[in-house]
């Protein structure tokens, strides 16, 4: 039988995820779109449990080594809080437009695991890890243990997202670069992030993502680990190699959006510009 | 069905309904309130934005069973409000109003603009727009209309 459950506590929510197969629904923009049924009908939902009502999950609060993100809150929350890194805000800024980020939420975005979530890349950048949570198994997992494709995630049914964890840290460049066919509300066709931390000349850290050239957000961290440590003018000069050691893992798709061309050069260009820019 | 209470332009209502039903169709069909209007049913035009506890959501987006206790202001309800007259006055002032499709939702996120942001750069009411499009009017005597209210509404908002 089709049911809705509409919980106000965390622990009814755990208890109906155990008892029940039920999907979760928390602000609702991407499913209400993939669920949308004929003009005047309900969306195409089975059972489903809203848990945007857990006021003990809709926070942002600091720790001594990181910032914690509760799962209902709202991306304009998340961007309005002094907590929040820099890199996350830029992000956010250029998701949908006010409306949907008045509704819109980080673990939806985790949730959903669409190549194209904008806020994924800046996740993997920052080293996110993410609480998860089921009545009888409390699991925090790194945020690329938790996407496994398009779509596909490592939640079970009981499960649901407690809160997204992310590391403090501090970089003396960073970017993010959304490519859209419209300003406000557009599904990416392409994105990269930047974050790099240079001492003097050397670079001390160096990590970058892509976002929707691949099944899951791109980064590679041997390759990172073979760039840090150089100085910038060593990098600028192997930069053309350096190219082409990321060229393999850039995969993506033809789609109504963009094609595979376009995504990998530009995503290229993207990264060669970013380290020229150093 | 769940039965769902909330608030609607200030008067207490409730409805036995499947909770994932878009708020939108709520709106227009059980409350005949055909203000808010689909474009796209996809969150991308705006044209069925309402306030939800005094922030901008796309009502299509919205399943009803994440209105539970929540007030709701449709353009009906702003209509009503010195600052939702204001608004109406400047956009017909500015011509900012041609098939009138959009008008609606273009009207409850300049009045959620000018709430957290009373004197808005032309670049803020653009980004505070970004979310509606207008397909005949064109933008710019949107956006005077927006400085046309912000200014002669000085102390609404």
């Amino acid at each position: 039988m089709v049911t809705h459950y509409i919980p106000k506590t965390l622990i009814e929510t755990l208890d109906i995820l155990n008892d029940h197969t039920a999907k979760i629904i928390a602000g609702g923009t991407d499913l209400m779109v993939q669920k949308r049924g004929w003009a005047n009908t309900a969306p195409n939902f089975d059972s489903t449990v809203n848990i945007i009502h857990l006021k003990e999950l809709d926070y942002i609060r600091e720790e001594s080594e990181s910032i914690h993100i509760g799962s209902t809150t709202s991306l304009t929350d998340i961007l309005i809080s002094s907590l929040t890194p820099p890199l996350l805000k830029d992000a956010i800024k250029e998701i949908a437009s006010p409306a949907i980020r008045n509704m819109a939420t980080i673990a939806g975005n985790i949730g959903n695991a669409s190549p194209a979530g904008d806020t994924l890349p800046i996740l993997y950048v920052l080293d996110a890890k993410v609480h998860i949570i089921s009545k009888h198994v409390n699991r925090i997992l790194n945020i690329s243990d938790v996407i496994l494709g398009p779509r596909k995630t490592v939640l079970n049914k009981e499960d649901i997202i407690k809160e997204i964890i992310i590391p403090k840290a501090s970089f003396t460049h960073t970017e993010f670069k959304k490519v859209g066919g419209r300003k406000a509300d557009a599904i990416s066709k392409l994105s990269f992030t930047g974050a790099v931390s240079m001492q003097d000349d050397i670079i001390t850290d160096f990590r970058v993502a892509f976002g929707a050239v691949g099944p899951t957000m791109v980064r590679v961290k041997e390759l990172e680990q073979g760039i840090i440590g150089k100085t910038t003018h060593d990098v600028q000069k192997e930069l053309t190699q350096i190219i082409d050691l990321y060229d393999p893992f850039i995969t993506p798709i033809d789609d109504q959006r963009s094609n595979q061309e376009y995504r990998k050069k530009v995503s290229l260009n993207l990264l060669r510009d970013f380290i020229q820019s150093l | 069905m769940n039965k769902i209470e909330f608030t609607l332009n200030h008067k207490p209502v409730s409805i036995e309904i499947n909770p994932t039903t878009r708020l939108l169709d709520i709106l227009r069909n059980n409350f005949e309130l055909t203000g808010p209007k689909e474009g796209c049913g996809e969150g991308e035009c705006g044209a069925c934005a309402v306030l939800v506890d005094n922030k901008l959501i796309n009502s299509c987006l919205l399943p009803m069973g994440s209105i539970v206790d929540k007030h709701i202001i449709t353009i009906e309800g702003l209509s009503q409000s010195p600052q939702g007259i204001k608004l109406i006055e400047a956009f017909g002032a500015e011509g900012a109003v041609q098939c009138g499709f959009c008008t609606p939702g273009m009207i409850m996120a300049s009045h959620a603009l000018l709430s957290k942001n009373p004197h808005p750069t032309d670049e803020e009411i653009k980004e505070g727009l970004s979310g509606n499009l207008c397909r005949c009017t064109g933008y710019s005597m949107i956006i005077n209309a927006v400085k046309r209210a912000a200014k002669e509404g000085d102390g609404l908002w």
